[in-house]
């Protein structure tokens, strides 16, 4: 089984795989694959434990009901999956700076970390605005020939792009 | 369509369980669980990204296309505006730049121990969620504005879905081929 204790697989394998993926969820699920949903369950049900029902209340979580759905799931199967394959190939470690930015930006943990807070945060307040992220507009979107995702997929990049670009030759420069 | 499979909803966990688990593992084993592989895609030096995207843009689409010509799935289109998806997408740029993962990536990357990852982007985008969550109701009226519901190209253009999945499938696999020509 050396092909599962591999670092690497091609791009296209790894492409091809997850557009038969896409295939099994829509004959199996009827629903296309994606990610940015699990995030609005999940701080609906974290908002409840602290705040209690009305959060219910909100017209957003009435839309998006706080509870483990199917792409919840499937959100809790990526993080079992990403660990079992990097135990596998034994890449497991905890990392706090990644490698390029230690060597561009600095090797400080508390800036990177407020960097991908902030990140993290445009990146989930977008998807939302957006309704979907790089994996429900990036792909189920565009391989349905969708407007919307074609539209946001080219939005992500033009967003992203710039932003590394500033981040990297601009401010750290 | 099998709408008798479809309506059981714990079996659908399970199933939504077990796709996650194989788009994890393709995740982590294609690299762009690493914030160096997705930010050298953004600063344009690794197109890995771009690779498994579009490889899988098109996987999807030829099979999905047949599966719907076969009556057994049918699509799921995202609706869309343009008050909802440029600034949108455009705030989610922002942050893909900044955090250097995006939702799927970001989980899948604490598999494999990132932790800026899981303290920066997983915690941030629950804040981020909860945030539009709050400020939804006030938003409304420019999620509203330009709305095309929906749509898709092939119904824009008012042809089968072939006659925009082929001209795109052939673009993207040229795109692909140049790529590697050019040794990117």
């Amino acid at each position: 089984m050396e092909v599962f204790t591999m670092e690497r697989w091609s791009p296209y394998a790894v492409g091809i795989g997850i557009g038969v993926l896409s295939w099994i969820a829509f004959v199996l699920s009827n629903k296309p694959i994606g990610c940015s949903t699990a995030f609005v369950r999940s701080a609906g049900l974290l908002e409840r434990f602290f705040r209690g029902g009305k959060v219910d209340k909100k017209p957003y979580y009435q839309q998006f009901k706080p509870q483990v759905d199917w792409e919840w799931m499937l959100v809790l199967g990526v993080l079992i999956g990403a660990l079992a394959s990097a135990f596998l190939a034994g890449q497991f470690r905890w990392v706090w700076v990644p490698p390029v930015w230690a060597a561009e930006i600095g090797t400080s943990p508390v800036a990177r970390w407020l960097v991908a807070l902030a990140g993290g945060f445009c990146v989930g307040f977008g998807a939302r605005w957006a309704g979907g992220c790089t994996s429900g507009h990036g792909i189920s979107g565009t391989l349905q020939l969708a407007v919307s995702s074609w539209i946001a997929a080219v939005g992500f990049f033009v967003g992203g792009i710039a932003t590394a670009m500033i981040l990297y030759h601009v401010i750290a420069a | 369509m099998l709408t008798n499979l479809h309506s059981k909803n714990g079996l659908q966990l399970l199933l939504g369980l077990l796709l996650g688990i194989a788009f994890g593992f393709l995740l982590q084993k294609g690299g762009v669980t690493y914030y160096d592989v997705i930010i050298n895609q953004l600063l344009l030096k690794d197109f890995t990204v771009v690779k498994i995207m579009l490889t899988a843009m098109v996987t999807g689409m030829i099979g999905v296309h047949v599966l719907v010509g076969l009556g057994l799935a049918q699509l799921h289109p995202k609706p869309g505006s343009l008050g909802m998806t440029i600034p949108g997408a455009l705030i989610f740029g922002v942050g893909f730049g900044l955090l250097g993962y995006c939702p799927g990536t970001a989980v899948a990357a604490v598999g494999h121990g990132a932790a800026d990852a899981l303290l920066g982007g997983i915690v941030g985008m629950l804040l981020g969620a909860a945030a539009f969550a709050a400020v939804y109701p006030k938003l409304k009226p420019t999620l509203a504005k330009g709305d095309f519901g929906d749509l898709t190209l092939p119904r824009l253009l008012n042809v089968n879905p072939w006659v925009v999945a082929i001209p795109v499938v052939i673009a993207v696999v040229g795109l692909l081929w140049w790529l590697e020509h050019a040794g990117l």
